[in-house]
């Protein structure tokens, strides 16, 4: 420990700290542009020049070490003095535009020209003027307002993990750019709006509709993965302006993904429902509540008593919360129902385990691991934030490695990897077993049968990772979630996790997924498979949404009555009878629990829109219509109290209930890979459409083999090809991507062009269109 | 240019033989010597770092800091790679000594590196060589190979378990590259730009390893001091200021040229080996260290002799060695306004002080030469200057503002005249 001084308060910090780590610990504030916590230190914008005794000059705050005995003065004359040059020369070239600058009441430079800048300026000359540069359609530009601070260039660099900008030129021609015709694609690239202190870097969706001091500050948490982001909502008029992270080092620390920074532009979407709609003769009329409610009560009440309680299945979108979901079970045991099924995108479900799958330890525990093994898993499009997190983590010694059906890159180190096709995810699994096993002498329990299992030098290599460490886990990501064979996969992934000592983590897909769970909204299967009479759809969309959208969307074609309880008007409207509006996270309290078992509880941010209401209120409603007790619910926190009772972490288990049969299989022919891709995740992320404008969603249009796959189809990057799937069939342009087996065949889920798909992982024919 | 007296550095060469740069040629007068004695002998580390302090040489790159001292710095048994690195950015305005060394006499650097490398227990060694330079760079590699060729360099040198690789690097050209943590970045393949310090190249330098970085001049002594010993290497200077300096002396001299002479030597003395002022004009004024170093008006600099202390004596700096000698003609407006458009052009752009205020510096200058001046502007150059300097990542912007401090000190009047014309030139 070290003893300073700053401005006469003496205090002790740890060996290492900097007059800036000290200065804030006691909450002195020096003014600071370049410096941010959680990047790397610059000393460049030279703002927080300080005095500190013995020193001949002024130093910088942020980059000087603290010595023992150090006396630091942040507000002497020597100090000021210097901040003010600071200050002066930062105004010189910059626009005085702040009327017309997005950034205007939320400026650092602004903010701190008020303390630290001159009325007028001595400077006659011609100001600099920066052309602009094309990020892509999240991230705005007005690069003359830039003051080189470098914070988004380190961001792209150290968080991202690819310096997707850089600093180009010299001196005062110094210009923050993009790599030459490229944009910045990151999947969290609008952290570096936040980041920036001016308004060189801004939100083009947000981008002249409102100014910062006429919205409202919200809080609320993520909807669009199971991390469970903590978000600032900021509100106007009750529409949704903007959503920015709100800090949580133990979730999000102070980033946001693009995916929950720019979804919301879907929440004021023209294809909002604003009014319950009825089907009636074929037509589509507007209905009163009552009605509506009235019909849809007396439809299931009528089709069960017809046809028995497994003629009515209810699929919700694991994105619903907590209080949705179980007053919609609640409803729906009240029927007789008991097919409440909130993972249609899962093919495979005889993974029972002893409690609701989670991550298996905290977020934070997960990243102080030494090893982690990824098991068919897109990390970064599959959760953003999780992958940045890793990501530090790597650089402090973590080894990450992987089995999977891609080599997309981490944008990390990845110490070992084994490629595998999308449907031998368990043989891949099942040679890092016997590589274990081989090299800790061990016994591999007897529903794990290894023979013909040939280890290859990346099972061997992966297996040395997981060895001998006292922190390790095997993660299973959405691939494989989402696989065929998810209760071998997950058997194997237990066995190697129980060899080598690892957790094992199952991340949570949805920002509700562990929630859905606990309360039991995993029940029936894939309820498309035989289909039913009636559907009640909470949130979803059964073609984008299920497994295998053909068949899901053909199963609601054919039934005698579809319930859709949903925000937006959609497809639905060709086989639905009644759509229903109801709230999106923004506008209903609710909780979600997240992939670390955590339950976080959040309030509607805006009033709903025309005559939607929260769902939960429909279903309280809908309870009392058919005479239900039990649904005197007086608020949502009610439900939840009921919903969540006791403590939930004792309900959390990755254990088994019973073994799974593992077995290496064979596998050939082309194969499906498909993947839900970045944006096209639930019905709100595919509605905005900045994201769909985005480099990601671009490449979900495509679909991508290897080169010598492509020449044995005869397809040429940039041509066409024509793929049939089941009876569907949909036209995509090629790509090649060499991270890819022979024969795998990748092309996105969840997009507009492949709903008339089956499987995401499975046989497919493809020819050259 | 031309070497029109012989010191340390250059010795017995004989610059009308083409092939004085060869190996060959070294070896004859004396080369390698050093190094074989230090093998045959097992001279120790410590022993070499002692007589570097005892001969006093101070850095011959502009800061004049004791090599002994920085060479002790060097953690020795840090276990990891450790680097030396030679400073052949020669880019300061007025200087061209180091390229002649590695032209006229590459084998005494590439000797000076290897002893280097082996009091300081290093095993790799980079030399940067400035970018608009490449035929020197050429005959640099050159000499490389010829020293690998005969044992000098490389594994086991001179049959010993010592192992030096040497290496030299092309850069481009860029002015900053020259400060060392800027050419340790272009080194590492990044944009050439000054790391903020602490932590010093002695402990966080290449590839964040310890680093000990000199200039070419600096090493190319090194042979001399271990042959002939320290004290003899001090004796040719005076106390503290050992040794003979190159010295690049331009501008309005008879006899423009690399003059490698005793430090202490009077200037009156240098001037007049230069042949005195070209076509008989008086001595105005002298920039003694290279651009970054403050004019000095006549009167001052007869007085004062060439070495490090008497110049910084005299309000300037020894720096590189660059003596910009200006006649009666000179206006010290243009002078300075060329001079701050160089720091203008040459600067980073990294920290903010320096990015912005070298442009502001040169528009003021610039238009004050132009006839446009006002009465407030040279106070508004003290002012901007008083904000650059010591504010900065580097010196760059103390480089920068060092000029402007000097020519208003000393020819203040040249620039009040000028605003004063113009201030009387506008129409009411």
């Amino acid at each position: 420990m070290l003893e300073i001084e700053i401005d006469g308060k003496k205090l002790t910090v740890p060996g290492g700290s900097t007059v800036m780590d000290a200065a804030n610990s006691i909450g002195v504030h020096i003014p600071h542009f370049c410096y941010h916590k959680k990047l790397s230190i610059a000393a460049n914008c030279r703002m927080c020049l300080v005095q500190v005794e013995k020193a001949p000059k002024p130093l910088p705050a942020c980059a000087t070490p603290v010595t023992d005995g150090m006396k630091v003065f942040t507000h002497s004359d020597q100090a000021v003095t210097a901040q003010k040059g600071v200050m002066e020369f930062l105004l010189i070239n910059h626009p005085l535009d702040c009327p017309i600058c997005d950034q205007g009441g939320e400026c650092q430079l602004q903010d701190l020209a008020v303390g630290y800048g001159q009325s007028s300026s001595d400077y006659a000359e011609e100001k600099r003027v920066v052309a602009n540069k094309d990020l892509g359609p999240l991230i705005s530009t007005d690069m003359t307002r830039c003051i080189h601070c470098s914070r988004c260039v380190r961001f792209t660099e150290e968080i991202a993990g690819f310096q997707e900008l850089g600093m180009a030129n010299r001196g005062e021609f110094t210009e923050v750019m993009p790599f030459i015709g490229k944009t910045v694609n990151s999947e969290i690239s609008g952290n570096v709006i936040d980041l920036c202190p001016v308004g060189a870097l801004t939100s083009k969706p947000f981008r002249y509709s409102a100014r910062t001091w006429e919205l409202s500050r919200r809080k609320s948490v993520g909807a669009h993965d199971g991390l469970g982001s903590n978000l600032i909502v900021q509100v106007k008029n009750h529409k949704v302006m903007r959503v920015l992270p709100l800090e949580n080092e133990a979730i999000n620390e102070c980033w946001l993904s693009d995916r929950d920074r720019f979804s919301y532009e879907a929440l004021n979407s023209a294809e909002r429902l604003t009014a319950p709609m009825l089907k009636q003769g074929g037509v589509w009329q507007q209905a009163d509540w009552q009605t509506a409610l009235e019909y849809v009560a007396n439809g299931l009440k009528q089709i069960v008593a017809e046809h028995g309680k497994d003629s009515v299945a209810v699929v919700a979108s694991p994105n619903s919360t907590v209080e949705e979901l179980f007053a919609l079970r609640k409803l729906m045991a009240g029927l007789g129902v008991e097919q409440v099924q909130a993972f249609a995108r899962q093919a495979d479900f005889a993974a029972r385990t002893q409690g609701a799958k989670w991550l298996g330890q905290s977020i934070e525990e997960l990243a102080q691991n030494e090893a982690i093994l990824l098991v068919g898993s897109t990390l970064r499009k599959e959760q953003p934030l999780l992958a940045q997190r890793l990501r530090q983590s790597v650089k402090k010694g973590l080894l990450l490695s992987a089995v999977n059906p891609h080599r997309d890159d981490l944008l990390t180190k990845v110490a070992a990897e084994l490629l595998v096709r999308p449907d031998q995810l368990v043989e891949g699994l099942l040679q890092v077993v016997k590589a274990v096993a081989e090299q800790q002498n061990a016994t591999v329990p007897s529903h794990i049968d290894l023979s013909g299992v040939v280890v290859s030098a990346e099972a061997a290599a992966i297996a040395q990772t997981l060895i001998g460490k006292t922190k390790a886990t095997v993660l299973l990501g959405n691939l494989a979630q989402n696989s065929a064979r998810f209760a071998e996969v997950y058997a194997a992934a237990e066995v190697l996790a129980t060899l080598t000592g690892a957790k094992l983590a199952v991340p949570a897909i949805a920002a509700n997924s562990v929630g859905a769970e606990l309360i039991g909204a995993d029940v029936g299967g894939n309820v498309f498979a035989m289909p039913k009479k009636a559907y009640v759809f909470l949130g979803v969309e059964p073609e984008f949404d299920a497994h295998n959208g053909a068949q899901a969307l053909a199963a609601a074609q054919q039934a005698e009555m579809v319930v859709v309880l949903s925000p937006f008007q959609s497809c639905a409207l060709e086989y639905a009878d009644v759509m229903l509006p109801v709230s999106p996270f923004t506008e209903t309290s609710g909780t979600f629990v997240n992939m670390e078992g955590k339950a976080q509880s959040f309030n509607g941010v805006v009033r709903p829109l025309g005559e939607t209401r929260p769902a939960w209120k429909v279903f309280r409603v809908l309870g009392n219509v058919l005479g239900f007790s039990g649904f005197d619910y007086n608020s949502s926190e009610e439900i939840r109290d009921e919903a969540l009772a006791g403590d939930i972490a004792s309900r959390l288990s990755n254990t088994l209930v019973t073994p799974v049969a593992v077995k290496a299989q064979a596998a050939t022919g082309l194969v499906r890979l498909g993947e839900v891709p970045v944006y096209g995740t639930d019905s709100i992320v595919r509605r905005a459409p900045s994201l769909q404008a985005s480099a990601d969603a671009s490449l979900a249009q495509t679909l991508r083999v290897n080169a010598a796959t492509a020449s044995k189809l005869g397809l040429v990057a940039g041509g066409m090809a024509k793929v049939n799937q089941a009876a569907g069939e949909a036209e995509l342009s090629v790509a090649i991507d060499d991270g890819l087996l022979d024969d795998v065949v990748r092309v996105a889920a969840a997009t507009p062009l492949t709903r008339n798909l089956g499987d995401l992982v499975g046989a497919i024919s493809v020819a050259k269109a | 240019m031309t070497v029109y007296v012989k010191g340390v550095v250059f010795g017995d060469v004989d610059f009308d033989n083409p092939d004085c740069w060869r190996l060959e040629e070294y070896v004859k007068r004396g080369g390698y010597a050093a190094l074989k004695k230090i093998i045959n002998e097992k001279i120790s580390q410590d022993d070499i770092i002692a007589e570097m302090k005892t001969s006093s040489l101070r850095g011959r790159g502009g800061a004049g800091f004791p090599t002994g001292l920085k060479w002790s710095f060097m953690p020795r048994s840090f276990p990891g790679q450790k680097y030396l690195v030679c400073n052949t950015d020669e880019g300061e305005p007025g200087t061209f000594k180091d390229l002649d060394i590695i032209v006229y006499n590459p084998h005494a650097l590439i000797e000076g590196m290897i002893i280097g490398g082996y009091a300081m227990g290093i095993t790799v060694g980079y030399n940067y060589i400035h970018g608009e330079v490449f035929e020197a760079y050429q005959r640099f590699e050159e000499a490389l190979e010829e020293a690998r060729a005969a044992g000098f360099l490389g594994d086991n040198i001179l049959g010993s378990d010592f192992s030096f690789q040497l290496h030299a690097h092309h850069g481009y050209g860029a002015y900053i590259c020259g400060e060392e943590t800027a050419l340790l970045e272009s080194l590492e393949g990044k944009k050439g730009q000054p790391r903020f310090k602490p932590p010093f190249p002695a402990s966080f330098g290449l590839y964040g390893k310890p680093t000990t970085i000199n200039n070419t001049e600096t090493f190319a002594s090194v042979p001399y001091i271990v042959r002939e010993g320290g004290q003899k290497f001090l004796e040719l200077g005076k106390p503290n200021n050992g040794g003979t300096k190159l010295f690049s002396v331009s501008g309005h001299v008879n006899r423009p040229g690399n003059y490698e002479i005793p430090l202490g030597t009077p200037f009156a003395d240098l001037l007049e080996m230069c042949g005195g002022m070209r076509d008989g004009k008086k001595l105005k004024a002298v920039i003694p260290g290279g651009s970054s170093a403050p004019v000095l008006p006549a009167d001052i600099m007869m007085q004062c002799t060439m070495d490090y202390d008497s110049i910084a004596k005299a309000g300037s700096m020894l720096g590189s060695g660059a003596v910009i000698v200006m006649d009666e003609t000179v206006s010290m407006v243009s002078a300075l306004e060329r001079l701050s458009y160089f720091y203008h052009e040459e600067s980073c752009g990294q920290c903010t002080p320096c990015r912005e205020g070298t442009g502001w510096l040169y528009r003021v200058v610039h238009r004050i030469a132009k006839g446009e001046g006002r009465p407030e502007d040279l106070d508004l150059l003290s002012r901007v200057g008083d904000n650059i300097a010591g504010r900065t990542i580097c010196a760059l912007g103390d480089a920068a503002v060092f000029p402007v401090r000097g020519m208003l000190k000393h020819f203040r009047h040249e620039f009040e005249d000028l605003i004063k014309d113009a201030q009387t030139a506008k129409p009411l």
